[in-house]
C-alpha cells in the first residue's frame, strides 16, 4: 500500500498580534501547525527575526566583524537604522541596558529621548527591552509608553512582580503591545497571562516571552516549554496560552563563556566571534524548532543565517 | 499497538496456577500490560498466543545499533511526553574528490574536538565518505576515515565498494539498486541506508528489504524536504503505528547547506531537537562542537531524572588554596549558571558542588539533600580544611537561613551569603572584602 502521509492542521491557530503603526507594521503568530511544518498547511507565517541594539553599545573586543558593522554609528537611533539594514530582519530591539542601575543607570529622560530618536528614525517596527531591574523598567517603560503613544511598539517585558503597572500603562492607557515574561515554566506563563488578561489587557495585545538558556545550559527545560506551550495552543485550544512567543536569544547566547572567552585565553576554541554566532545561530535554531514566533538576535552573520534557515524549510 | 490487560488475559491459560509468581492470571496480564514483566514468563502459554504477544509488544521503532551506538528505539514526538531515549550522532564528511591535505586537516579537527561535559564524551563519533566515481580513489579514503578509529559510514550507490568498504552504515539503497545493495549489506556486515525520491517510494523500497530479510536499516532523509520527511516519518511510526517507517533516520546537512558551516549547524540544531538520528556535516570545529553537543546533551537528558554535575571543588578564575569557596548542588543547570557567573566576575572563586541529588538549591533544601550537615559532610570528605587555606565560605543566597547551621558545624569559617540571584554574583564578587 503507497504511503501516504497525514497531515496536521489545528483548528485554532496561534493568536496575531500586530505590532507597530502606518508602513511599519508586522504580526506575531497567527499559525496553525506545528513549529517550522509548514508543509500541513499552505501560507502559514514564517516566524520573524528582531535584531537587538543596546543602548550602550556591545562590547566588540574580539567581535570585529560586529564593530564593523556597526562602526560609525554612534548613537542608538544609528545603530537601529543599521540593524534594520539586514537582510532578513522584521524588526528592531532597542535594548535600554544602560538604565540599569547597577550599571550605566542613565535616566529615564535620557532614555526616552534616545527612543524617540531611533523609534523616528527605524524603518522597521520596535521592540523595546528593558534592563531587568523591576523598579527602573517600570518607570521606564511607562514613560516611554506614553513618550510613543500610537507607535504601538512592543514591550519586554511584563513579569510578575509588575504586571500590574506595566498592563495599566504600556497596554491600557498607551495602547502598546506586551511581553509576558516568565521562567521558563508552562504553569508561570498561562498564570501571567490569566492575571493580565483579568486586568483587561485583550489577549490580541500579548506575546510570551517564556525565557531562554544558551544550547547546552539548561535548554531542555526551553525546548519542553516551548513544546508544551505549542501542543496546549493548539491541541488543546487553551486560549491562555495562544499567545505567540518572542525569544530573547541574544543575551543569552553572548553571555555563555563559548561566546565570552577570548581566544588568548582558549586557543583551541579559536575566534570568540565564530563561537558566539554559532551560539546564537545554534540557539536560535533550535528555539525555532520547539516554537518561537521570533526570535531577537545580536550578531549579522547570525541573522542572516537564521533567515535563510527558515527559508530552507518554507 | 500495545495490548490492554484484558487482550493479554484471553491469550493466557486463566488457569491461575501461580506459576508466573502472581496469584491471578488476570495480575500477571495487567503487568505484561505495563511491560513490567514480559509474556513467556508463564511458562503455559502456548506459542502461538506469544507469537502473537510478541508481535504486538514490538515497539513502533526500532532500537539499530552503528558501530556500537544505539539509534531509534524512540516511544514519543516530544520528550516531555517521557523521555528521548537514544541521543544522535554526529558525522563529519570526507569526499573522495578532496585532496589529502583536505582530509587531514578534517580528521586532525575531528581528533581535537573531543572533550568531557558533565561526565559525558563530546566528540563527533563517525566519519563519512562520500565517495563518487573514482573507485580506487574512494577506497583509500575509505582507508583514511577508517584509521581515524571513529565509526565508518560509506555514501555510495556502488555494491561493490559497499560490500569491500566494511563500513557500520552504507549509505545508497534505493529503488533501482536494493537488492545488491542489500546484497552488499549482508556480506559487509552494514546497515544499510535508504532513500526515495518520494516518501511513497522510500515506503514501497523499506517494505522489499523487510520482505529480503533485512530489518537493519536507517532511512535517509535525502536533501529537498529533509525536515518534512522527518517529520512525517517519525509521525507516522509513532503515531500512525506504521513499522515499515519505525527506523532511525540520516540527515547530511552538508548536501543541504554547501559550503555554510553556520547554517550545516542550524540544520543539526534542528535535527537534534526533531528527529535525526546520523547528523552528517562537513566539519565539526569547536565552534560548532560547543553549543551542538551541548544541545545534544540537554534535549536527550531524561526529563525525570535532572543531570547532574560530580561533586568536588571545581577552581574558577584560576583560583588556588587560599580563594574563597562558594558552595551550591550539583544539578548541572545550577552549576553551569553559577560557574558561569562567577568566570565572568574575573575573581578566583573555589567553587564547591555537593551531592544534592540532582536537584535545585531550594528543592534540595527543601528535601534536606542541602543542608549545614551536608555540606560539613562534603568538607570533610573533600577534606577540605587541609586541601584548602582560605576559610571563607560563601552560601547561596536562596539558603540564607543555613548561615548559623553551617557556622555552628564549621568552626573558624567566617560564612558570607551570596545575592538571590545568579545574575547579581558578578558584583558581588567584585566587591567581596575578605
Ligand atoms: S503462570 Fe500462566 S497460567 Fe499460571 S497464573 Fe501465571 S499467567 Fe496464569
Amino acid at each position: 500500500m503507497s504511503f501516504e502521509p497525514k497531515l496536521r492542521a489545528y483548528t485554532a491557530p496561534v493568536f496575531s498580534v500586530e505590532v507597530g503603526s502606518g508602513e511599519r507594521k508586522l504580526t506575531l503568530g497567527g499559525e496553525s501547525v506545528q513549529p517550522l511544518c509548514f508543509f500541513d498547511k499552505p501560507d502559514q507565517p514564517a516566524p520573524l527575526i528582531g535584531v537587538e541594539v543596546s543602548d550602550v553599545g556591545f562590547e566588540a573586543e574580539g567581535l570585529p566583524e560586529l564593530a564593523a558593522f556597526y562602526e560609525g554609528a554612534d548613537t542608538l537611533a544609528a545603530r537601529a537604522v543599521k540593524a534594520a539594514s539586514l537582510p532578513g530582519a522584521s524588526f528592531v530591539c532597542l535594548h535600554f541596558e544602560g538604565a540599569d542601575p547597577a550599571g550605566a543607570n542613565k535616566s529615564v529622560e535620557d532614555c526616552v529621548a534616545e527612543a524617540k530618536e531611533a523609534v523616528a528614525a527605524c524603518p522597521l517596527p520596535v521592540v523595546i527591552a528593558g534592563c531587568k531591574n523591576i523598579e527602573k523598567d517600570t518607570a521606564l517603560f511607562t514613560a516611554l509608553a506614553e513618550a510613543l503613544t500610537g507607535e504601538n511598539l512592543l514591550f519586554l517585558s511584563a513579569r510578575e512582580e509588575d504586571y500590574k503597572a506595566m498592563g495599566a500603562a504600556v497596554a491600557l492607557a498607551y495602547g502598546h503591545k506586551l511581553g509576558a515574561e516568565s521562567a521558563v515554566d508552562i504553569n508561570l506563563a498561562k498564570q501571567l497571562n490569566v492575571v493580565l488578561t483579568q486586568l483587561g489587557v485583550p489577549s490580541a495585545s500579548i506575546v510570551m516571552n517564556l525565557g531562554a538558556a544558551a544550547a547546552g545550559y539548561g535548554f531542555e527545560y526551553v525546548a519542553s516549554t516551548l513544546d508544551r506551550v505549542r501542543s496546549a495552543a493548539l491541541e488543546q485550544q487553551d486560549g491562555m496560552l495562544r499567545m505567540p512567543v518572542v525569544t530573547i536569544v541574544s543575551a543569552e547566547a553572548w553571555s555563555v563563556k563559548e561566546a565570552l572567552v577570548s581566544e588568548e585565553d582558549m586557543p583551541e576554541w579559536g575566534p570568540r566571534e565564530q563561537r558566539g554566532i554559532q551560539m546564537e545561530a545554534v540557539t536560535a535554531a533550535a528555539c525555532l524548532a520547539s516554537g518561537s514566533d521570533a526570535v531577537i538576535l545580536r550578531h549579522p552573520v547570525s541573522v542572516e543565517k537564521t533567515a535563510a534557515f527558515i527559508a530552507a524549510l518554507m | 499497538m500495545a495490548l490492554k490487560g484484558l487482550d493479554i488475559f484471553k491469550l493466557t491459560p486463566k488457569t491461575n496456577c501461580k506459576d508466573c509468581g502472581n496469584p491471578t492470571c488476570m495480575a500477571f496480564s495487567m503487568k505484561v500490560a505495563q511491560g513490567a514483566i514480559s509474556a513467556d514468563k508463564c511458562p503455559h502459554m502456548s506459542p502461538e498466543a506469544l507469537a502473537k504477544l510478541s508481535e504486538a509488544t514490538e515497539p513502533p521503532m526500532k532500537t539499530i545499533d552503528v558501530g556500537g551506538h544505539k539509534l531509534g528505539g524512540e516511544t514519543v514526538l516530544l520528550r516531555h511526553e517521557k523521555t528521548f531515549v537514544n541521543r544522535n550522532v554526529f558525522s563529519v564528511k570526507l569526499r573522495a574528490d578532496m585532496t589529502d591535505e583536505e582530509i587531514d586537516s578534517v580528521l586532525e579537527e575531528l581528533k581535537a574536538v573531543d572533550y568531557e561535559r558533565i561526565n559525558e564524551r563530546m566528540y563527533a563519533e563517525c566519519v563519512c565518505v562520500e565517495c563518487g566515481e573514482d573507485k580506487a580513489r574512494a577506497a583509500e579514503v575509505i582507508e583514511k576515515a577508517r584509521s581515524s578509529g571513529r565509526v565508518l559510514i560509506v555514501k555510495t550507490r556502488d555494491a561493490e565498494l559497499a560490500a569491500s568498504a566494511k563500513a557500520a552504515l552504507i549509505l545508497g539503497a534505493d529503488a533501482s539498486n536494493w537488492e545488491a545493495m542489500n546484497g552488499a549489506a549482508k556480506t559487509a556486515g552494514s546497515v544499510l541506508g535508504v532513500s526515495g525520491a518520494s516518501l511513497a517510494e522510500l515506503h514501497d523500497t523499506v517494505e522489499k528489504l523487510e520482505a529480503a530479510g533485512n530489518k537493519n536499516l536507517v532511512l535517509d532523509l535525502g536533501t529537498g524536504d529533509a525536515f518534512k520527511r522527518a517529520v512525517q516519518i517519525r509521525r507516522a511510526a509513532l503515531k500512525d503505528g506504521d513499522r515499515t517507517f519505525g527506523y532511525p533516520s540520516v540527515v547530511d546537512t552538508a548536501a543541504i547547506a554547501p559550503g555554510d558551516p553556520v547554517l550545516q549547524s542550524q540544520l543539526a540544531a534542528l535535527f537534534v531537537c526533531r528527529y535525526g538520528s546520523v547528523i552528517i556535516m562537513d566539519r565539526m570545529s569547536y565552534a560548532q562542537a560547543l553549543p551542538l553537543f551541548g544541545l545534544r546533551q540537554n534535549i536527550f537528558t531524561d526529563p525525570q531524572k535532572p543531570m547532574k554535575v560530580a561533586p568536588g571543588i571545581y577552581p574558577i578564575n584560576g583560583a588556588g588554596p587560599d580563594s574563597p569557596c562558594a558552595v551550591t548542588v550539583d544539578f548541572a543547570l545550577t552549576y553551569f549558571v553559577v560557574s558561569g557567573e562567577l568566570e565572568r566576575s574575573g575573581m578566583p572563586v573555589n567553587l564547591c558542588i555537593t551531592d544534592a541529588g540532582g536537584y535545585s538549591v531550594l528543592t534540595s533544601w527543601a528535601a534536606g539533600k542541602f543542608s549545614a550537615n551536608s555540606i560539613s559532610a562534603f568538607f570533610a570528605e573533600q577534606d577540605i580544611e587541609n586541601k584548602l587555606t582560605t576559610r571563607t565560605l560563601i552560601l547561596p543566597g536562596k539558603v540564607a537561613v543555613l548561615k548559623g547551621e553551617v557556622e555552628n558545624k564549621l568552626p573558624g569559617w567566617n560564612v558570607l551569603v551570596a545575592p538571590n540571584e545568579a545574575v547579581q554574583l558578578v558584583k558581588y564578587m567584585r566587591e567581596l572584602k575578605i
